[in-house]
């Protein structure tokens, strides 16, 4: 069954950007919220410790705290991207639609961005405190390692089909079969208790200060508003790419039917200069 | 029941006429487990303790391969077309193709089984837990191979983009395979069993994924 398409309201042509009035606010919003976060991360904050009362030992994370309020956002927002991805999968196999496909697309691409970035504030994080960049026996980190690479092969794959309805299909195979490891990974750190050093989520039993669940929820907000600023970007650009496609096959269509009447006259013309002059009807 | 039969039968007996696993896949496991014990400096001792993790890369390696070549009968002579005008349901030529499939490998654990006994020294101290990790594996592997194997066809990059896509999706399987093998083998403490289960749940996801989708991608195959 072919993909179901929706007539373009510009034309690729037409179209000279890809934001508008809305992605505008948006995007300044979210400027606005990251330079508030870095504030409340850097300055408003206080570090990590706790002061033994037996021993007087100071312990806790101390400064290395203030990079769980980019972290713990951005991981947020991986698993919101490629949910997004999946749900858009699902809509593509069930309703046909370009829209979803392109919408698909677009949030794994920015999912493998923050997913990269996950793993890269993970590593920086993790070299203070757990003295490494890297634990392979940390379930979490490798389970979302998996996921980034499952999503590169997606993006990678993605880009190997030139057919825009064989793709959109394949690839929402490809998107739902890698979306069985979100839940993996999300819950990994409760199935392998004894096999990670990364924490139990202690934001829904509300065990962090006041201030730090603030900065915590709002990272949370903000990253989210730069997701959904990228992802109507990249969607635009992709429903351009897509309206190229069509309309460039279109326009190429139309101008080989212009041809085709010179054409077959000069195919003619050339058949009859070659027919033998002594040519004679029996 | 028939149609899966004359399907995993057809792709056996293209093996046993062509004998491309036979001569060429096997003897790549083998090559790989030789390579492993050269890379690692002929350790004994080093390569016991890894074997499991060994044993299971050498397999996904040439199950690789294996899968590809289920693939390519398919891709000669417009074969896919003849399996969708067969008149057999999607599910059915998918568990036809992931048992051929799953057959050639473990005849190719079985080789590589007796490559580590005979190479590294290795003891399978609990048989039962490593048959049936391995079945369980097997079946998991075969099943996200058959599907992804379909995904890649019609593609100029086949060969490369199939290792790009199968691998990550198989790393929870060989993980769990490897602790299954650690316990069966003895070489580290840990309850194999439990990661027999999450083999066999692997097995079921994957099995079912593919007998519902196979008749979606197959149309364009």
């Amino acid at each position: 069954m072919p993909i179901a398409t929706v007539e373009p309201s510009t034309t690729a042509q037409e179209a000279v950007g890809t934001s508008s009035r809305l992605t505008k606010i948006l995007g300044f919003a979210c400027l606005a919220g990251l330079a508030v976060l870095f504030l409340l991360a850097f300055v408003l904050t206080d570090p990590d410790e706790r002061v033994d009362e037996a021993t007087n030992i100071v312990t806790g994370q101390f400064d290395a705290v203030r990079l769980l309020y980019v972290h713990f956002p951005v991981a947020i927002v991986t698993y919101t991207a490629f949910l997004l991805n999946a749900v858009g999968s699902i809509m593509v196999l069930w309703k046909k639609s370009t829209w979803w496909d392109i919408t698909a697309a677009a949030s794994a691409e920015v999912g493998v961005l923050f997913c990269g970035l996950t793993l890269v504030t993970g590593s920086i994080w993790g070299r203070p405190i757990w003295n490494t960049w890297w634990e392979w026996g940390d379930v979490r980190l490798m389970t979302t390692t998996i996921l980034f690479l499952i999503f590169v092969g997606y993006l990678a794959y993605r880009r190997t089909m030139t057919d825009s309805q064989v793709r959109a299909k394949r690839s929402a195979v490809v998107g739902l079969v890698g979306a069985i490891n979100i839940p993996i990974v999300y819950k990994s750190v409760e199935w392998w208790e004894n096999r990670t050093l990364h924490q139990q989520s202690t934001l829904a039993d509300l065990a962090v200060e006041d201030l730090t669940l603030f900065a915590m929820i709002f990272g949370m907000v903000v990253f989210l508003g730069v997701y959904a600023w990228l992802l109507i970007h990249r969607f635009r650009i992709g429903w351009l790419e897509h309206q190229a496609e069509t309309t460039g096959l279109e326009q190429a269509i139309a101008e080989r039917r212009a041809q085709a009447p010179d054409a077959i006259r000069n195919a003619v013309t050339q058949a009859r200069s070659s027919e033998p002059e002594t040519g004679v009807h029996q | 029941m028939r149609e899966i039969w004359a399907l995993t039968r057809k792709d056996l007996l293209i093996e046993a006429r062509s004998k491309v696993v036979a001569t060429q896949v096997l003897p790549f496991a083998m090559v790989i487990l030789i390579l492993f014990g050269l890379a690692l400096d002929a350790d004994r001792s080093s390569l016991r303790s890894f074997t499991p993790g060994l044993f299971w890369v050498a397999t996904l390696f040439a199950g690789i391969l294996a899968i590809q070549r289920s693939v390519s009968v398919e891709t000669q002579s417009s074969a896919f077309e003849a399996l969708r005008l067969s008149g057999a349901p999607g599910w059915k030529l998918f568990a036809g193709k992931a048992l051929a499939v799953a057959l050639q490998l473990l005849a190719i654990e079985f080789v590589l089984a007796l490559g580590v006994v005979v190479l590294y020294r290795s003891n399978f101290a609990d048989p039962v837990l490593v048959v049936t990790a391995a079945l369980a594996a097997t079946i998991a592997i075969a099943s996200a191979g058959s599907l992804y194997g379909v995904l890649a066809v019609g593609m100029g990059v086949r060969d490369t983009i199939l290792p790009m896509l199968l691998l990550p999706v198989l790393t929870p399987v060989l993980v769990a395979a490897t602790r299954a093998f650690d316990d069966g083998l003895g070489t580290t403490a840990v309850n194999g069993w439990s990661w027999c289960g999450l083999l066999g749940l692997f097995a079921v996801v994957y099995g079912a994924i593919g007998a519902v989708a196979y008749a979606v991608v197959i149309e364009d195959a």
